[in-house]
């Protein structure tokens, strides 16, 4: 190895290392020093209360739901932006990042107001027996909403970079167009569409400001597990909040890793294709 | 040239309406989904007319919310830009062990839930937490106070401004400035004359959306926050407050000043990637 020439190494690495060390993980250690704090009897008496386990199910199956929605949304919209030219386009294209853009708190209330018996929407579904406000469809509207642009932003480059020979040659071959899309197109999207169903779910399963607007936050039906720990930390019970924070913490690393296993898989595959 | 396939007329019109079809749906599903819930906030917001909006602006505690949220952004966007360059100059400039972890570490506030992250420091800085007993002790307040607030958006922005850097610093190679220093110039010499030139679209980019998470984030710093009205309320957490004294239109105004910032945003962002894609475009994949 060379000597290197350029400088800074000790300093820049040094306070990286300082500062996520000081606002990342000297917090993370602190969650898992608080967690073991109510003990094993603590832990299951949280999880095999009722409530605890509706909130639970309601995050993971709400997003898991959320992020299967956004995967087939995603694709549809991002194939739009991508393949036709309509005019409006560029605006909607740079409206995509509304939800990363518009603070939580307020997507939630406007997306409140919207369903709400009374809302523009809602005066129209709720006489049709269709609620979304104060149920569990909301929340599961407003997991969709703050998801959304993850799919998008990943698929987009992929399907830019996309090289429309291969389709043209399916087609010279005789097949369809719906052929060439499931048998030809679609295979190759599959990673970017994983890796966009993983950030989403993400997103979703953590997801508090847009949701509890419009959750109504019922006991049982629809509450979500990030509201169980604000609630557990107003009653001071520090140590419930951090098991069900280090549940979810867990959940996100697992996503992480997933994610990070796609993409390796994706390069390798790119280089050397099978 | 698509010379082999001599489609029909028929398929041809099946063909048109098939896509006009799917634009439609596509363009219909993003107005419903999108741009119906941006207006309604303004429409929200101007229910009662401008007067009553103008009001319900003009008030001690929307002013407060106002200052500290931009004394919020103004203390954390300069410190995660000042990590941002730091940790891309040492993960792009640099071979050592461990950087693929490095980079993880960068990128896991991004999956962390709000109000996990938010609980973190209540466990480190709280009444019971860590550090707790030792503060209360001294007189020094975090968690209900500001420094809570600034911690606790640090950690949900701190992605932001380095995962902007990584890639396009990466994909440019260090040879200027080896370079430079071959030639003689000094370290901050070839930062501020050769590295920053190159990286400043990148960098305004990042510092752009840092900051508008910054001034938008809720569910964190809702959690550290306390909600002491005049104090500890940023604009959002005066939303929710107002939204839940049933002050609609108060709620409304404030979150309007939101959602203006959210189009400024995405305004200055798209500009910003149409006017220099080249630049843009090693970190386009990463763009989140």
């Amino acid at each position: 190895m060379r000597r290197q020439v350029l400088p800074g190494f000790g300093l820049s690495l040094g306070f990286t290392l300082l500062y996520l060390g000081l606002v990342v993980l000297l917090p993370l250690a602190a969650l898992g020093w608080k967690a073991s704090d109510i003990g094993i009897a603590g832990v299951l008496r949280l999880f095999t209360s009722p409530r605890t386990l509706a909130a639970l199910k309601l995050s993971f199956g709400g997003a898991l739901i959320a992020a299967c929605i956004n995967v087939v949304i995603g694709l549809l919209v991002t194939w739009v932006l991508v393949r036709y030219r309509f005019p409006g386009r560029r605006i909607l294209d740079a409206l995509i990042d509304l939800p990363f853009a518009l603070p939580t708190a307020v997507a939630g209330i406007a997306l409140t107001a919207i369903y709400a018996p009374n809302g523009w929407l809602g005066r129209w579904l709720v006489p049709l027996g269709i609620q979304v406000a104060y149920a569990p469809p909301g929340v599961l509207l407003a997991m969709v909403f703050v998801g959304f642009p993850f799919v998008v932003r990943t698929l987009q480059p992929v399907l830019q970079s996309l090289e429309r020979d291969v389709e043209d040659a399916a087609e010279s071959l005789g097949a369809t167009g719906p052929q060439t899309f499931l048998r030809v197109v679609l295979p190759m999207l599959v990673p970017s569409l994983l890796t966009g169903f993983a950030l989403a779910l993400a997103r979703a399963v953590g997801e508090y400001g847009s949701v509890i607007f419009i959750a109504g936050n019922i006991p049982m039906r629809s509450e979500i597990a990030p509201l169980l720990i604000v609630q557990r930390l107003e009653e001071f019970d520090y140590g419930t909040a951090a098991a069900l924070g280090v549940v979810m913490l867990a959940f996100s690393l697992v996503l992480l890793i997933l994610v990070a296993a796609v993409q390796r898989w994706t390069r390798r595959w790119a280089e050397h294709p099978a | 040239m698509r010379t082999t396939r001599k489609p029909g007329r028929r398929a041809g019109i099946a063909q048109r309406t098939g896509r006009a079809t799917i634009i439609l749906v596509a363009c219909a599903f993003l107005c419903l989904f999108l741009v119906l819930p941006l207006a309604s906030v303004f429409v929200e917001a101007f229910r009662q007319g401008v007067h009553v909006f103008l009001q319900s602006l003009d008030d001690p505690d929307a002013m407060a919310a106002v200052r500290l949220t931009l004394l919020v952004a103004a203390i954390t966007v300069p410190l995660n830009v000042i990590f941002g360059i730091a940790a891309a100059w040492a993960m792009t400039r640099f071979r050592f062990r461990g950087k693929a972890l490095l980079g993880a570490l960068i990128d896991l506030p991004l999956s962390v839930s709000p109000v996990v992250s938010g609980l973190l420091y209540v466990l480190m800085f709280g009444a019971q937490g860590w550090f707790g007993p030792w503060l209360a002790a001294h007189g020094i307040k975090i968690i209900f106070a500001l420094p809570g607030l600034v911690l606790a958006t640090i950690f949900i922005t701190l992605p932001y401004v380095a995962r902007e850097l990584i890639p396009l610093m990466q994909s440019q190679g260090s040879e200027e400035e080896e370079v430079a220093r071959v030639l003689g110039a000094s370290g901050l010499q070839t930062f501020f004359r050769v590295t920053l030139p190159n990286i400043r679209w990148a960098l305004i980019y990042g510092v752009l959306l840092c900051n508008a998470r910054a001034m938008g984030e809720f569910g964190a710093v809702s959690v550290v926050s306390g909600h002491i009205r005049g104090l500890t309320t940023t604009m959002p957490l005066e939303v929710e407050m107002r939204y839940n004294e049933y002050n609609y239109v108060g709620a409304f105004a404030i979150a309007s000043l939101l959602a203006l910032l959210a189009l400024v945003t995405l305004a200055v962002k798209s500009a910003l990637e149409w006017r220099y894609h080249g630049d843009m475009d090693m970190s386009a994949d990463r763009r989140h």
